[in-house]
C-alpha cells in the first residue's frame, strides 16, 4: 500500500481529518528545508507538500511567489528538490510526500525520467498545477507506472463531465481548489465548499484535500467539515518570510511554525474556538 | 482547404506544440470561449460586424506601398511595405483587440483585461473598451512603463486602470503571469484579451485568425501592383501575431519565402537577447508547449530586447511548428541594426517605424540585395514609431 493510501486509511480510522503543510523546496534557504520538513511531521503533519520552486508561478499570490524567488537566488533545482526529498527519508519512511509545482521544471527533465528519479527519492504524488486532464492524461502516464501518484486538481468552475476527467486520472487524493484565485487570496466560504465537495463525494471513494485560502486555524476548522485534508500553505510561508527578512534568519523559525501548526492542528481536530483552552 | 484551416487539432496543438496547460479553475472559461469563437467565427452576421469595423473604425484595408529609395540602397528586390501603423492606434494590435472586443461583447463579459509590453496592445485594448463601453484593466511591468510613458498615458485617457507589475523581471511575461492571476480570481465576467499567437488555445488560433486580415489584404494588394505574389514575405516575430497575420494566408503558396526575424538584443552570444526559435528550447509557459528561453532546470530566462514588444521569453505555438517544418525561416536582428534600420527607413522613405518592426527592415534589406529586381520582398511594417523617439534618443546620447 502507498504511504498516502496508508494515511488516508488511518485518518478515516481514527476518524480524523488531515493537516497537509506546504513548503516551497528551499526557503528560506536550501539548507533549511528537511529540518523544517521534520519539524511539521512531530508538530502535527499528516502527509507534506513540497513547492518545486519556478521562475513563473502564475497560479501563487504574493507569499508563494516571493517564496519561490527566495529559493531561486540559491538556485534551487528540480534535482535538488529531489535530494532533499531523499535526505528527509533517511529519517522519515512514513510521511506521505506531494511535490507541488509547474510543468516546465518537470518537462525540462522528461516526465518519464523524472518519474523515476521522484520515485527513487521517495516522493508519493505529484500535482501540476497547469496539467488540466486534457494534457495531464498523456504527460502523467510514465507516473503511476514509477510508483508516483498523479494528483489533479478541481475547482469551483470544474463541471460534472470534467470532474469525470479528472477523477479517470488523479491517484492518491483529489486536490479541491477552495476558491477562484491564487494562492494565498481571501473570501474563502465554507459552506461554498462543502456544496462543491459533496457531489465530488457522490462520484469518488478518493479522499479530497482542500486548499487555497486556508489562513488560520478557525477557517482550517471550517473547511475540515467538508474535507478529509487541509492544505495551508501561505500562512505558513507568511512565517517563514518574517524570519528570512531578519538578521538571525534560522533563528526562532521552527518554533515559530511548530506554534503555528498546533494552532492549526487543534482547528482541524476541532478542538479550537468554543471549546478554547485545550491546545 | 490550406494548411492554416487544418491548424490546430481539437486540443489545440500545432504538431506538437501547443495545447492548453493552465490551471483547472480557467478551463472553464476557456472552454466558453472556444465553443463562442466556432460559433462565431461561421457567422456572417458577426464577420459583418468585424468587417464594417475594420473599415470605418481601424481604417483599413492598409495600404501596400513600395518603398523605392530603400529598395535602391538595398541594390536588389523591389520591397514593399505593408502599412500597419496607418491603422488607428498605429499599430497592426487592433485588427485582433477589436474582434475580441466584439467576441466578449457577444459573451456578455464587462471586463477586460490584458497585458502589454510596448504598449501598443495595451492602447489597442483600452481603446477598444472605450469604443464599446467596457471596463478595462491593463497589466504592465514598470520597467516597460518608464520605456513606453506616452502609452501609459494614453492608456488612462483611454479610462483603462494601468496595473504596474513589480515582480519578475518587470517586462511582458510577467505582465502576462499578472494578467493570469486577474483572470482567474474574477473567471466569472471577465475577459482576457491575449495579444499575440501565444497563451492557451483557442489564443493563438484566434488571435491568427483576427490578424490574417493583414495577409488576405497583401495578397490583393501585390496581385495589383505585381501581378503575382511576393517573392518573399519578412515580418519581426515577438509572440509573432504580426508575422502570422501576414504569412498566414499564403502558407499554401510554395513560391512564396517567408522570413520571421526575431530580437537578438545585445546578440545571441551575450545571452541577453529574446530570440527563443533561435536559441531556446521547447518548453510550457502560459499555457501552451513551444520554444522558450530556458536554463537546464527549466527555468525561465530574462530576456532583453531594446524594443519593449518583442521583450519575451517564448512565442506562438504555430512558430514552433513552422520552424520545425522548414515552411519559415527565423532569423535574428540585434539592438544595433534594428536602430541602424529605424534610421534608414525614416531617412530614406520618411517612415518613422517602430522598434519591433525596424528589426525586419534590415533582414529584408539583406535578402532584397541577393534577388533581382523583377523579384518583390513585402515587409509587415506592424506599427509606427512615435512611441519609441525617448528610446531611440537615450540611446543615442548614451552611445
Amino acid at each position: 500500500m502507498s504511504r498516502l493510501d496508508r494515511c488516508f486509511r488511518e485518518l478515516a480510522e481514527e476518524g480524523r481529518k488531515g493537516l497537509i503543510p506546504f513548503l516551497t523546496a528551499g526557503d528560506p534557504e536550501p539548507g533549511a528545508t528537511v529540518g523544517l520538513l521534520h519539524a511539521l511531521v512531530s508538530s502535527g503533519a499528516d502527509a507534506v507538500e513540497l513547492g518545486v520552486p519556478f521562475s513563473d508561478p502564475l497560479a501563487d499570490g504574493p507569499v508563494i511567489q516571493r517564496a519561490s524567488e527566495r529559493a531561486l537566488v540559491h538556485g534551487v533545482s528540480l534535482t535538488d528538490v529531489l535530494a532533499m526529498v531523499r535526505e528527509f527519508r533517511a529519517d522519515d519512511d512514513r510521511t506521505p510526500v506531494v511535490l507541488m509545482g509547474y510543468a516546465n521544471p518537470i518537462e525540462r527533465m522528461g516526465p518519464a525520467r523524472f518519474a523515476e528519479r521522484a520515485a527513487a527519492a521517495g516522493v508519493d504524488g505529484v500535482l501540476t498545477v497547469d496539467m488540466p486532464p486534457e494534457e495531464a492524461g498523456e504527460w502523467t502516464r510514465p507516473f503511476p507506472e514509477a510508483g508516483i501518484d498523479p494528483i489533479l486538481l478541481a475547482a469551483p468552475t470544474t463541471s460534472g463531465q470534467r470532474l469525470e476527467a479528472i477523477l479517470e486520472i488523479t491517484r492518491g487524493f483529489l486536490y479541491y481548489v477552495s476558491i477562484t484565485g491564487v494562492t494565498g487570496a481571501g473570501g474563502l466560504d465554507a459552506e461554498d465548499v462543502a456544496e462543491h465537495v459533496a457531489p465530488i463525494r457522490a462520484r469518488t471513494d478518493l479522499p479530497v484535500a482542500v486548499g487555497f485560502g486556508v489562513r488560520d486555524a478557525s477557517s482550517a476548522a471550517a473547511v475540515a467539515n467538508s474535507a478529509d485534508a487541509v492544505v495551508v500553505g501561505s500562512a505558513l510561508i507568511r512565517t517563514i518570510a518574517e524570519h528570512a527578512e531578519r538578521a538571525d534568519a534560522g533563528q526562532g523559525l521552527e518554533g515559530a511554525l511548530r506554534r503555528q501548526m498546533a494552532e492549526l492542528r487543534a482547528g482541524v481536530d476541532g478542538l479550537g474556538g468554543e471549546e478554547g483552552g485545550s491546545g | 482547404m490550406g494548411m492554416m484551416a487544418d491548424r490546430p487539432n481539437e486540443r489545440g496543438r500545432y504538431g506538437v506544440y501547443g495545447g492548453r496547460f493552465v490551471s483547472e479553475t480557467l478551463m472553464a472559461p476557456i472552454l466558453e470561449l472556444t465553443e463562442a469563437y466556432h460559433q462565431l467565427r461561421d457567422d456572417p452576421a458577426f464577420q459583418a460586424e468585424l468587417a464594417a469595423e475594420l473599415r470605418s473604425y481601424v481604417g483599413r484595408p492598409t495600404p501596400l506601398y513600395e518603398a523605392k529609395r530603400l529598395s535602391a540602397e538595398a541594390g536588389g528586390a523591389r520591397i514593399f511595405l505593408k502599412r500597419e501603423d496607418l491603422t488607428h492606434t498605429g499599430a497592426h494590435k487592433i485588427n485582433n483587440t477589436i474582434g475580441q472586443g466584439l467576441l466578449a461583447r457577444h459573451m456578455g463579459k464587462r471586463r477586460i483585461i490584458a497585458e502589454t509590453g510596448a504598449g501598443q496592445h495595451g492602447v489597442a485594448t483600452a481603446t477598444m473598451a472605450a469604443r464599446l463601453g467596457l471596463d478595462c484593466v491593463i497589466y504592465m511591468g514598470v520597467e516597460d512603463m518608464r520605456r513606453q510613458a506616452v502609452n501609459v498615458y494614453r492608456m488612462r485617457l483611454l479610462g483603462a486602470e494601468v496595473v504596474p507589475v513589480e515582480s519578475g523581471s518587470r517586462t511582458l511575461k510577467d505582465a502576462m503571469n499578472e494578467a493570469m492571476r486577474d483572470w482567474v480570481t474574477h473567471v466569472a465576467d471577465t475577459f482576457y484579451v491575449i495579444g499575440s499567437v501565444a497563451g492557451p488555445h483557442p489564443y493563438p488560433m484566434l488571435v491568427r485568425d483576427f490578424q490574417s486580415v493583414i495577409g488576405r489584404e497583401a495578397r490583393e494588394q501585390a496581385q495589383e501592383a505585381l501581378g503575382r505574389l511576393p517573392d518573399c514575405l519578412v515580418a519581426c516575430v515577438g509572440g509573432g501575431s504580426n508575422a502570422l497575420g501576414l504569412f498566414g494566408p499564403f502558407l499554401d503558396d510554395p513560391d512564396v519565402a517567408m522570413v520571421g526575424v526575431e530580437a537578438a538584443g545585445h546578440g545571441l552570444a551575450s545571452g541577453e537577447h529574446a530570440a527563443p526559435l533561435a536559441a531556446g528550447i521547447p518548453g510550457i509557459l502560459h499555457g501552451s508547449r513551444s520554444y522558450l528561453m530556458q536554463d537546464e532546470n527549466g527555468q525561465i530566462l530574462g530576456t532583453h530586447s531594446l524594443s519593449a514588444g518583442l521583450d519575451y521569453p517564448g512565442v506562438g505555438p504555430e512558430h514552433s511548428y513552422l520552424k520545425d517544418l522548414g515552411r519559415v525561416r527565423y532569423e535574428t536582428v540585434d539592438d544595433r541594426e534594428a536602430l541602424a534600420g529605424f534610421r534608414q527607413l525614416t531617412a530614406t522613405e520618411g517612415i518613422l517605424p517602430a522598434l519591433e518592426p525596424a528589426h525586419a527592415v534590415p533582414a529584408a534589406m539583406r535578402l532584397a540585395g541577393e534577388l533581382s529586381p523583377d523579384q518583390a520582398v513585402l515587409i509587415n511594417l506592424s506599427g509606427r514609431g512615435d512611441k519609441d523617439i525617448d528610446t531611440v534618443a537615450e540611446v543615442e546620447e548614451g552611445s
